[in-house]
């Protein structure tokens, strides 16, 4: 639970918490995935939630505040991941597992549960009310998607069904929010201690036995009048459009064209206009405070700093909306199903390839988006691969350094130039780069040929708003947790090594500051690379992020620190060789230098482990690459 | 069944045989009843809990571009495989004349 925080649109200090006195009533919500359980989820706590990982591991945690109408006590909703059967194979089953039996440590044991199932196919989805039963909790089962059930023909009578499973049964419909209020009475009932299960009328099968809890499941069924809904016939009109042999592909190169375009074209102004606020906001700061040492920390430090990162979260709310858009109406899984087979020749699979473009904008969200995939190995490989495409932070830094060392001479006709050429092989060396660890990763430590691609392919259903507004709240959320911490601390430490020691209560010329001195220090590690120190300082403070970089540049050689500064690029070309400057932009190709991702990696993997590896591989091979670029460059060889 | 089989097949169609159909070669729209999963337990039991049952029919549905995944209709719902794994749910064979005349 390290990753809570404290904001104030969220009433859940550490959930789930042992409040003084009065223990909160901890309910958990176990259906199969597909089953509409976040849906419901969302429904009951609305914003009252939080997400993390359950302790080292890499399964998601989402515990929220149910909203109560009725009754004294807090109802403490776990949402646990999607599962087919309690029996440990997977992360995800073993994690279910031990919450459910008290055994995951910081989540009490549920003191009832909601089974949430898809009642368009009850038959398969009722296979899970075996082991929950058994469990001889106070259990709710809920029917979701009445809606569709009703509109396709099908029905169940829910009263016999109740009396079968010795449980309640409430057929709901979470997306329109139809019935939630049986789900709130369930709770209140249970939180007042007055709900006790009965025995089910049934008999349980033998739990490891499929073939017949599958038939127990159709059995019970037919018991309650189970009428299965006609096929989904839109589902299957789209689908022989999206999945057309021609028109198919088409259709996802326009999607996955068009979600780039947005990304950065559409995003584009509202960046600008983000950095114009916080730049004139800082100069209000600025005009507004004594001159001192504070107000450099404040304007130039933390403002400046944590602007810096801000300014990516348009774009980041954007890909975020596209993403839940895709995934929500269900086009994301015939995405992955038209990407897999390309995917596959890298070792990675269809649902890698959404979050793998989303890098290419920033890799943070991309991070947080490899959530879709649940192989954990494909999911690891691809969180680990994401930060070499190339985002849109190392965009301000290429762009300077090849306005300022590459002649823009024609290349390929009028309109592709060399600068053109030379930014085009930057993107194409990063993503050569991902595509060669991943096939690294999936021969060696990641290896996992006994798990199969399965891809489960949802109905299409219309996003809701809802849905979608709180996903961006809830991302958005995470990512300027992560700003206004890790980011901040780096920027503070920067800013005191930047600008320490005082010398007559000035701050000492860049040289003489610690920043400075470390410069000095890691110049002969930098030197093969072609880089002085200055450099060094340049690229200690892009850890904060890479575009840093640039201003940092822009306070050493004093002149004005913007990608498009005459006085830079001068100033750079006198003082650095050709080689040196080559060799910097495939360092930054490489280099894993961007606090937020590595803060995301930690966060999404559950431990420092993974940055830790991915960091040292990164900047190991920054280093090789860059050494050799500027060894060829200086020699003569291009 | 194991009668039907061999009364069907004169020439004795075993589990595994080399004759016997899998997933993969059914056309696209043409029902198979499993009969069997050749894979490691895990993974059979993780294909079986999505539907992939014995006895279950499963209709190939659409596939990816190329053929490879394709999705299947079992049980309810759709679920798309790669073929490498198709080709190790083996099918019993049909009833009908002419329909398992491919091989």
């Amino acid at each position: 639970m390290s990753d809570c925080h404290d904001c104030a649109g969220c009433a859940v200090a550490e959930a789930p918490a042992l409040h003084k006195g009065v223990r909160s009533h901890v309910v958990a919500i176990i259906g199969p995935p597909n089953s509409g359980k976040s849906t419901l989820f969302n429904r009951l706590t609305g914003l009252r939630q939080k997400v993390a990982n359950f302790p080292g591991v890499t399964v998601e945690q989402r515990v929220g505040k149910a909203r109560m109408q009725h009754g004294d006590r807090d109802v403490v909703l776990v949402d646990l991941p999607g599962v087919y059967s309690l029996n440990p194979r997977s992360e995800d089953e073993q994690v279910t597992r031990d919450v459910l039996s008290g055994a995951m440590p910081g989540i009490p044991k549920p003191d009832a549960l909601l089974l949430i199932l898809d009642c368009t196919n009850l038959g398969r989805h009722l296979v899970l009310a075996a082991p929950i039963l058994s469990l001889k909790l106070p259990t709710l089962v809920i029917l979701n998607m009445a809606d569709d059930l009703k509109s396709r023909g099908g029905d169940v009578n829910t009263a016999e069904l109740a009396s079968e499973l010795g449980s309640p049964v409430a057929l709901i419909s979470a997306s329109k929010g139809q019935g939630v209020e049986k789900v709130f009475q369930f709770m209140e009932g249970t939180a007042g201690g007055t709900a006790a299960p009965a025995p089910p009328r049934v008999e349980l099968p033998v739990l490891q036995d499929i073939p017949q809890c599958r038939r127990w499941a159709h059995d019970v069924g037919s018991g309650a009048a189970y009428r299965a809904p006609a096929p989904p016939i839109w589902t299957r009109r789209l689908d022989s459009v999206f999945l057309h042999p021609i028109a198919g592909p088409l259709i996802f190169l326009t999607v996955v064209a068009g979600v780039f375009q947005t990304i950065f074209a559409g995003a584009k102004p509202l960046m600008d206009g983000l950095q114009d606020l916080i730049q004139k906001s800082g100069l209000g700061i600025e005009h507004f405070l004594p001159p001192s040492i504070f107000r450099s920390l404040l304007v130039d430090g933390i403002w400046s700093g944590v602007g810096a990162v801000i300014v990516f979260l348009p774009q980041i709310l954007l890909l975020f909306l596209f993403i839940g858009i895709l995934e929500d109406s269900g086009y994301l899984a015939r995405a992955a199903l038209i990407a897999d087979r390309t995917m596959a020749k890298f070792g990675l699979q269809g649902k890698s390839f959404i979050p793998l473009i989303s890098a290419y904008a920033c890799a943070v969200p991309a991070i947080m988006a490899t959530r879709t995939i649940e192989n954990k190995r494909d999911r690891l490989a691809t969180i680990l691969i994401a930060p070499f495409m190339t985002c849109s932070a190392r965009l301000p830094v290429y762009t300077l350094i090849i306005a300022a060392f590459i002649a823009d001479r024609p290349l390929l006709g009028r309109f592709f130039g060399m600068q053109a050429g030379a930014l085009l092989g930057l993107y194409i060396l990063g993503f050569v780069a991902a595509i060669a660890t991943a096939r690294l990763l999936k021969s060696s430590i990641l290896k996992s040929e006994r798990v199969p691609f399965v891809l489960e392919m949802p109905p299409y259903r219309w996003p809701t708003l809802r849905s979608l507004s709180l996903r961006l709240i809830d991302r958005s959320r995470v990512f300027l947790h992560r700003a206004g911490t890790v980011i901040l601390l780096v920027i503070v430490v920067l800013w005191v090594l930047e600008n320490l020691p005082v010398k007559n209560g000035q701050p000492p010329p860049i040289e003489q500051s610690f920043a400075g001195m470390i410069g000095h220090t890691v110049e002969p590690v930098i030197k093969p690379l072609g880089f002085n120190w200055k450099i060094g300082i340049g690229l200690i403070s892009s850890l904060a992020a890479r575009e840093t970089i640039v201003g940092t540049l822009g306070t050493i050689y004093g002149k004005e620190g913007t990608e498009e500064s005459m006085g830079l690029r001068q100033a750079l070309r006198s003082d650095l060789s050709p080689g040196g400057a080559v060799a910097l932009l495939v360092f930054f190709a490489f280099a894993m230098q961007c606090m937020s991702t590595i803060a995301v990696v930690r966060r999404e993997t559950g431990g420092w482990k993974w940055p830790a590896i991915q960091f040292g591989y990164m900047t190991f091979l920054a280093y090789l690459c860059a050494l050799i670029t500027n060894e060829v460059v200086r020699s003569g060889i291009i | 069944m194991m009668l039907q089989m061999s009364v069907n097949n004169g020439h004795g169609l075993v589990p595994n045989h080399p004759l016997a159909r899998t997933l993969a070669q059914l056309a696209e729209g043409e029902a198979g009843v499993l009969d069997h999963l050749d894979l490691p337990d895990d993974i059979a039991r993780r294909l079986m809990e999505l539907g992939f049952l014995p006895g279950h029919t499963i209709v190939p549905a659409r596939s990816a571009p190329g053929g490879n995944p394709r999705v299947y209709r079992v049980d309810g719902s759709e679920v798309a495989l790669r073929r490498e794994t198709a080709a190790r749910l083996f099918l019993r064979p049909s009833k009908g004349p002419g329909k398992a005349s491919s091989i």
